[in-house]
């Protein structure tokens, strides 16, 4: 079975991508299965099954869903492999733009969208940066040019990349990922002491522990003030 | 383990690569004051709580500088054949049956338009070309660029992306005046001599549009027509793709004979997908399109081009009818139609 990690800001569009590229998948005989990761709510699962395939999620409700994704994707490809399947598919929506759930050898995939801003690709942090695909939505609302500035943009964060654009209406370009991100040859049988790409941002602070009060006395372990010089 | 990182130092860097300015900002790298410094030694002694705060993996940070470095000097490289061709080869229909034709060859200049119902697969056809299709596509189509097929690395790389595309409900979503559009994207196509580009730009979108703007109009502000005008001069002109897909061009506010024109003598290759009989008309040839294959190609004949004339007069009328309602006049109509 074949890993592929799904990551993007919320409402990229990164569910029509996968929908249309599974459809792909399933036209050439294989067995896909998807584990969506989200915090508080998604009904994307209801899409998935749709598709005939099997589907689970996870909300991850009070933890960031990238530590909650790191905790539980040993246990995701161990039911992955239960399942026969030849590829799996993570998809999780990345929060703070801090985070990145990408593994080392694992195929990475970075969706992002046309409308969100020409300096979104700064404001992602290592979800962006250490991407092996990104792919670029709703490029058919927006102007050649601007499709052009910001695939600029999103090279100069991340030059090694390849760069794609899918349409996740019509499915333009959903049939070329599909044959990018999935490797035959590649078997994934556990991940046991495998390595994030990049660490998890540190946070241990009163308030990750269930503080809700406001003020120094009640603020301990990772705490950093914000600059604002002299008053 | 590199030149860039280790016998440069960031100034000299910088001198040689004024574009490495911006990538050293785009990865919140702190080099301000440290410009005598190699790469290697300032990541060495950089804090590790900046670091950690804005993100920085000094060990990608080097490699994805190297790649940029290289991938820049491409875009400088000017040796690009400015004339294209694309050859298509058969592929099958929906039903498995082969596509009757041998080949068909489309060279610079030269306007396509695509015709079929919808869901006929004109889509599939585009994104074969947009691919450089190589019988790995649904279709099983073949795609030769300039008579060859394309690397992987072509395929996919950004900096010669084969086709440029305009599409009927695009708009534009950065907050800024025309001006400053047009500079952003000539300053990312590294042109050289920007003011006479931005100026020939803005020119020909005037030309093109039913009604004039400025350069300091916000482009969000612009009606329809001065979108499609402005979108298709600068496309013309600043897009280094040497294909166009147009996905219809609405009547509405733009002249399309000029618009296509300026595509063509810029040495672009058009294909576009319409049902408007005066733009299918206005191509070299039409490709018909049915259950997912290639049905025929039709060759514009003498006849055809007849009625061109009449249909493009019949068009000026209702131009003519829409100015004259623009500017509050009561509308006449000569029978001579």
């Amino acid at each position: 079975m074949d890993l592929i990690t799904v990551s993007g800001p919320p409402s990229s569009g990164k569910t029509s991508i996968l929908l249309r590229t599974i459809e792909h998948f399933k036209q050439r005989g294989l067995h896909v299965g998807v584990v969506k990761f989200d915090c508080l709510f998604t009904d994307d699962d209801v899409y998935f099954a749709k598709l005939d395939i099997p589907v689970k999620k996870g909300l991850s409700g009070s933890l960031c869903p990238d530590h909650y994704f790191v905790s539980n994707i040993e246990e995701v490809v161990e039911w992955g492999n239960n399942q026969n399947l030849d590829i799996l598919i993570t998809e999780s929506a990345g929060l703070c733009n801090r985070c990145s759930p990408y593994i080392k050898d694992i195929k990475a995939v970075c969706v992002i969208d046309n409308l969100s801003g020409i300096n979104t690709p700064k404001k992602i942090g290592p979800m962006l940066k250490s991407a092996d695909i990104v792919v670029i939505t709703k490029g058919d609302i927006v102007s050649q040019a601007e499709r052009e500035v910001f695939t600029m943009k999103v090279q100069s964060v991340n030059p090694k990349a390849i760069i794609m654009h899918v349409n996740g209406l019509s499915g333009q370009g959903a049939y070329e990922l599909s044959t990018l991100i999935y490797d035959k040859d590649k078997h994934v049988a556990t991940l046991e002491g495998e390595q994030l790409r990049y660490p998890m941002p540190s946070a241990l602070c009163s308030y990750c522990l269930g503080e809700t009060r406001i003020g120094k006395k009640h603020q301990v372990g990772n705490v950093r003030k914000i600059k604002l010089g002299d008053s | 383990m590199d030149k860039y990182t280790q016998e440069y130092t960031i100034s000299q860097l910088l001198t040689e690569y004024p574009f490495v300015k911006d990538f050293l900002e785009d990865h919140l790298i702190p080099y301000r004051g440290k410009e005598h410094l190699t790469l290697d030694a300032f990541f060495k002694y950089l804090d590790p709580n900046i670091i950690e705060e804005n993100a920085i993996n000094p060990d990608l940070f080097t490699k994805s500088l190297v790649e940029y470095i290289d991938l820049m000097k491409q875009y400088f490289v000017s040796n690009k054949p400015k004339q294209t061709s694309i050859t298509i080869y058969p592929g099958t229909h929906k039903d498995g049956r082969k596509e009757s034709f041998d080949s068909i060859h489309i060279k610079s200049g030269e306007i396509i338009a695509i015709v079929g119902p919808t869901g006929s697969g004109k889509s599939r056809l585009l994104a074969d070309i947009e691919w450089a299709a190589n019988d790995d596509t649904p279709t099983g189509r073949t795609v030769h660029i300039n008579g060859r097929a394309l690397e992987p690395h072509e395929r996919f790389s950004s900096s010669n992306k084969l086709v440029a595309q305009l599409s009927q409900n695009m708009n534009f979503v950065m907050d800024m005046t025309v001006e400053e559009f047009l500079d952003l994207h000539a300053t990312s196509r590294l042109v050289k001599d920007k003011e006479t580009i931005i100026q020939t730009i803005f020119n020909k979108a005037n030309t093109l549009a039913g009604e004039a703007f400025t350069k300091d109009t916000p482009i969000t502000e612009l009606s329809g027509g001065q979108s499609r005008a402005l979108m298709i001069a600068d496309t013309a002109i600043l897009s280094t793709s040497p294909i166009i897909l147009i996905d219809e061009i609405e009547n509405a506010g733009i002249d399309r004979k000029l618009a296509l024109d300026l595509l063509v003598s810029e040495d672009k290759i058009v294909l576009m997908s319409t049902h408007d009989p005066i733009l299918a008309l206005m191509g070299d040839k039409r490709i018909v399109i049915n259950n997912g294959g290639i049905d025929s190609i039709i060759n514009s004949s003498e006849e055809e081009r007849n009625i061109l004339g009449k249909l493009e007069a019949l068009d000026k009328t209702l131009m003519t009818l829409r100015q004259q309602l623009r500017y509050g006049k009561t509308i006449e109509l000569k029978e001579e139609y």
